[in-house]
C-alpha cells in the first residue's frame, strides 16, 4: 500500500487553477522529486502535503488516513525551506531543538538528540552559533537537522540547494542522499533542475502547468519521455518529424533520407524523439550539415541542419577523427534508442 | 628655523591638493551653516540663558549664577512636574507598544486593499490637526453626555464620567492617538524583515499559534518595538501642542512650563534652565536605552 497518496489534489487560487488532477502514490522511504519550471505548481503542492494550504479538490493520505483532516502542526512533517526559515534570534542548538521543545522532549534526551542530529549533517562544534554568522552552506545544514531531528513521517524539501553555488551543491546532493539512504526517510524534493532530481531521486515526477506530464525513474523519463515537454525539459533533445509510409508491402517509418521498419501501433505523421548522444555519424540517414562543432574535453558537441531541421549530437571523445564544420554527413540512430510520439513536432 | 620651513612646505603641499581636499567641506558648508546657524547656536544661547539672573523688575541680568538650576533641584514643584512630564510619556508609550505591536502584525497579515486603507487610518493622527484631534476626544469624554463616558457608566464599569481636559489621563489617550503611527511603522519595518515562511516553519514543528507569537515573532520584532518606544517616549516627553490644550495652564508638563515661563512670567532664564534640562534628560535616556538595546541585540541582529 502506499504510504503517501495524493489522490486528484487541485488547487485554485481564484480562477486561476495552480495545480489539478495531481495523483501520485509514494512509497515508504521513497525519494521522490517534483521537477518542472518555475510557477508550475511545486511549492504549491508541497504546501498543501505540509498543510499550509487546503486543497480545492482531492485527498492526501498518509498510511490511509485523511492527511487534510490534521492540523498542520500535528503532521509530524519535516520541512525544508528555499530560504530556510531558520529563527535567528536563536542558536543553532535551539533552532534544532525547537520541534523537540513543541514535543516535550525531556530535556537530557533533547540535548542529545540536538547534538546527534548537528553531527549527522556535518555541524559539531557549531551549536552555539547564530544563523546570520553562518554561511548559506550551513544554513541549509542547520535547516535539515531542524526538520530531521523530530524524526519526521515525511521530509519536505523546496528548493533546498538552489542558493548555494554550483560546488557546493553537488556536494550538498551526494550528502542529502546519504542521510536519506541512512535514516531511511520518505522525502520529497522539488526542484526545477533536472540534474538534481535525476541523481538523488528514485523516481520523478514531471510537471508543467499544474499538470503532472510523467512519472518515472530517472531513467525512465529521460529516455522515454511521455510527451515532448518532458524530452525537451530533461537535458537535450532532437525532435524530427516523421511519417509512416504504408506505399509498400512492409510500412517503413522515414525521416527525410532516414527510414526503418515503422513499429505496430502508428499511423500518419509522427514525432521521432532522439537524444544527441544516441546520434552517430553513418553511410546512410538524415542529410545533414554540421553549422558549428564545439569542443568540450570528454565529448564533442556538433549543431547541424539537416533535411528534418536543426539537430544536434554529442560524440565522446575517444580518439577518432571527428567532421569539420561545413561537412555534409549522414545522421543514424537505432530504432531502440528512439521514442516515437504520435503527432507533428512540438 | 627649520620648523617654519615645515610649515611652509607642509601649507605648500596643502595648497596643492586642496581643491580635493576642500571640495568636500565646500559642499558641506551651506547645510552646516544652517546647521549652526539654527541649531546649535540657539542651543548654546539657552544654556547660557539658564545661568543668568532675573528680577520682576531689574529684568535679565547677563551674570552667572546657579539661581535658576538651584530653585529646580531644590523646589519640589519642578520635581513633581517632570516626574509627571515622564510618567505620561512612559504610559503614552506602553500604550502605544502594547496596541501598536499587535495592530502592525495583524495589518501586515492583511491583504492588499485592506491593508492600504488601514495605513491611512493609521496615519491618520498625523494628518490632523491637533486641535481638532484633541477637541475630538475632548468631546468623546465631554462630562456626562460624552460618548466614551455614556457607555462605559451604561455597562456599569465606572460610577461617575471621567474627566478628560486637565487630566493626565486626557493628555496620555491623546498622545497616545497621535503617537501611535511612529510605533506601527516602527514595528512594520521589523515585520518586512521577518522570513515570510518563518511562521509556517515553527508551525510544521508543532508550534500553536500563541507559541509561535511568543518565541518566534515577538523575539524579532522586539528591536523594532524599542526603537518604537524610543520614538514616542522622546516625541511625548517633549510634546507641546497636546499637553497644552489638554493641560492648559492648569496641569503643566516640562513643554509647557518652559513656554510659560517664557512668554507668561516672562522669566527667561528659569525657563531656560527647564528647557536645558528636559533636553538633557531625553538625551541620556534615549542614548542609554539604545547602548542597551544595541548591546542585547548586537549578536542576533547587525
Ligand atoms: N497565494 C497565491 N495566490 C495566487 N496565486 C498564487 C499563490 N501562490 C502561488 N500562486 C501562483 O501559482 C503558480 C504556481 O506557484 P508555485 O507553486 O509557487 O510554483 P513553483 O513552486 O513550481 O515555482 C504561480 O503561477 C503563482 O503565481
Ligand atoms: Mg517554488
Amino acid at each position: 500500500m502506499a504510504y503517501l497518496e495524493l489522490d486528484r489534489v487541485a488547487k485554485q487560487f481564484g480562477a486561476q487553477t495552480v495545480v489539478d488532477d495531481f495523483s501520485l502514490a509514494v512509497g515508504k522511504g521513497e525519494f521522490v522529486s517534483f521537477l518542472g519550471p518555475s510557477g508550475c505548481g511545486k511549492t504549491t503542492t508541497l504546501q498543501m502535503i505540509a498543510g499550509f494550504l487546503d486543497p480545492s479538490r482531492g485527498a492526501i493520505r498518509l498510511e490511509g488516513r485523511d492527511l487534510t483532516a490534521v492540523h498542520p502542526a500535528r503532521r509530524g512533517l519535516g520541512i525544508v525551506f528555499q530560504s530556510y526559515a531558520l529563527f535567528p534570534h536563536m542558536t543553532a542548538a535551539e533552532n534544532v531543538a525547537f520541534g523537540l521543545e513543541m514535543r516535550r522532549v525531556p530535556r537530557a534526551e533533547r540535548a542529545e538528540r540536538v547534538r546527534a542530529a548537528l553531527a549527522m549533517v556535518g555541524l559539531a562544534g557549531y551549536e552555539e552559533r547564530y544563523p546570520r554568522r553562518m554561511s548559506g552552506g550551513q544554513q541549509q545544514r542547520v535547516a535539515l537537522a531542524r526538520a530531521l531531528v523530530i524524526r519526521p513521517s515525511v521530509l519536505l524539501l523546496d528548493e533546498p540547494l538552489s542558493n548555494l553555488d554550483a560546488k557546493l551543491r553537488e556536494g550538498m546532493q551526494i550528502e542529502l542522499r546519504q542521510i536519506q539512504r541512512t535514516l531511511g526517510t520518505t522525502t520529497i524534493l522539488v526542484t526545477h533542475d533536472q540534474n538534481e532530481a535525476m541523481s538523488l531521486s528514485d523516481r520523478i515526477v514531471v510537471m508543467s502547468q499544474g499538470r503532472i506530464e510523467q512519472i518515472g525513474t530517472p531513467q525512465e523519463t529521460y529516455e522515454q519521455p511521455a510527451s515532448a515537454f518532458v524530452s525537451q525539459f530533461l537535458g537535450k533533445t532532437n525532435d524530427f518529424a516523421a511519417t509512416i509510409d504504408r506505399t509498400n508491402a512492409s510500412a517503413r517509418l522515414v525521416a527525410g533520407s532516414w527510414s526503418a521498419p515503422a513499429p505496430a501501433g502508428f499511423s500518419g505523421p509522427v514525432t521521432i524523439s532522439i537524444r544527441p548522444e544516441r546520434i552517430g555519424f553513418g553511410d546512410a540517414g538524415l542529410a545533414a550539415k554540421i553549422v558549428t562543432r564545439i569542443f568540450q574535453g570528454n565529448h564533442w558537441l556538433f549543431q547541424c541542419e539537416s533535411e528534418c531541421g536543426p539537430a544536434i549530437v554529442i560524440r565522446q571523445n575517444d580518439g577518432q577523427t571527428q567532421p569539420a564544420e561545413g561537412d555534409a554527413v549522414r545522421l543514424a540512430w537505432r530504432v531502440d534508442d528512439m521514442s516515437l510520439r504520435a503527432g507533428g513536432a512540438a | 628655523m627649520s620648523a617654519a620651513a615645515d610649515t611652509a612646505a607642509a601649507n605648500a603641499a596643502a595648497t596643492a591638493d586642496a581643491p580635493t581636499a576642500r571640495a568636500p567641506w565646500a559642499l558641506a558648508a551651506p547645510a552646516l551653516m544652517l546647521f549652526i546657524g539654527v541649531l546649535v547656536i540657539p542651543l548654546a544661547m539657552t544654556v547660557m540663558l539658564s545661568f543668568h539672573d532675573w528680577g520682576q523688575y531689574k529684568g535679565i541680568e547677563p551674570v552667572f549664577i546657579l539661581k535658576n538650576w538651584h530653585e529646580i533641584a531644590t523646589d519640589p514643584y519642578y520635581a513633581e512636574m517632570f516626574w509627571r512630564t515622564f510618567r505620561i510619556a512612559a504610559l503614552t508609550t506602553l500604550i502605544t507598544a502594547v496596541l501598536g505591536a499587535p495592530e502592525a502584525y495583524i495589518l501586515n497579515r492583511m491583504s492588499g486593499r485592506w491593508k492600504s486603507f488601514f495605513l491611512l487610518v493609521i496615519l491618520g493622527p498625523l494628518l490632523i490637526s491637533v486641535v481638532a484631534r484633541t477637541l475630538g476626544w475632548a468631546l468623546l469624554f465631554g462630562g456626562n453626555n460624552g460618548l466614551v463616558n455614556k457607555l462605559l457608566m451604561s455597562l456599569g464599569l465606572i460610577g461617575s464620567p471621567l474627566r478628560f481636559m486637565f487630566t493626565e489621563t486626557g493628555m496620555v489617550v491623546a498622545l497616545a492617538h497621535v503617537m501611535m503611527p511612529f510605533m506601527v511603522l516602527s514595528v512594520w519595518a521589523a515585520l518586512q524583515r521577518l522570513d515570510p515562511q518563518i511562521e509556517n516553519a515553527a508551525l510544521s514543528l508543532g508550534a500553536s499559534p500563541p507559541t509561535i507569537i511568543r518565541r518566534i515573532v515577538m523575539p524579532q520584532i522586539m528591536p523594532g518595538v524599542l526603537s518604537g518606544a524610543i520614538i514616542v517616549f522622546s516625541l511625548s516627553a517633549s510634546a507641546f501642542a497636546t499637553p497644552a490644550i489638554i493641560g492648559g495652564r492648569r496641569l503643566k508638563v516640562a513643554a509647557t512650563l518652559a513656554y510659560d515661563e517664557f512668554l507668561n512670567t516672562l522669566n527667561w532664564p528659569l525657563g531656560a534652565a527647564v528647557a536645558t534640562l528636559l533636553l538633557v534628560a531625553l538625551v541620556l535616556i534615549v542614548v542609554g536605552s539604545n547602548a542597551l538595546i544595541e548591546r542585547r541585540y548586537a549578536e542576533v541582529f547587525r
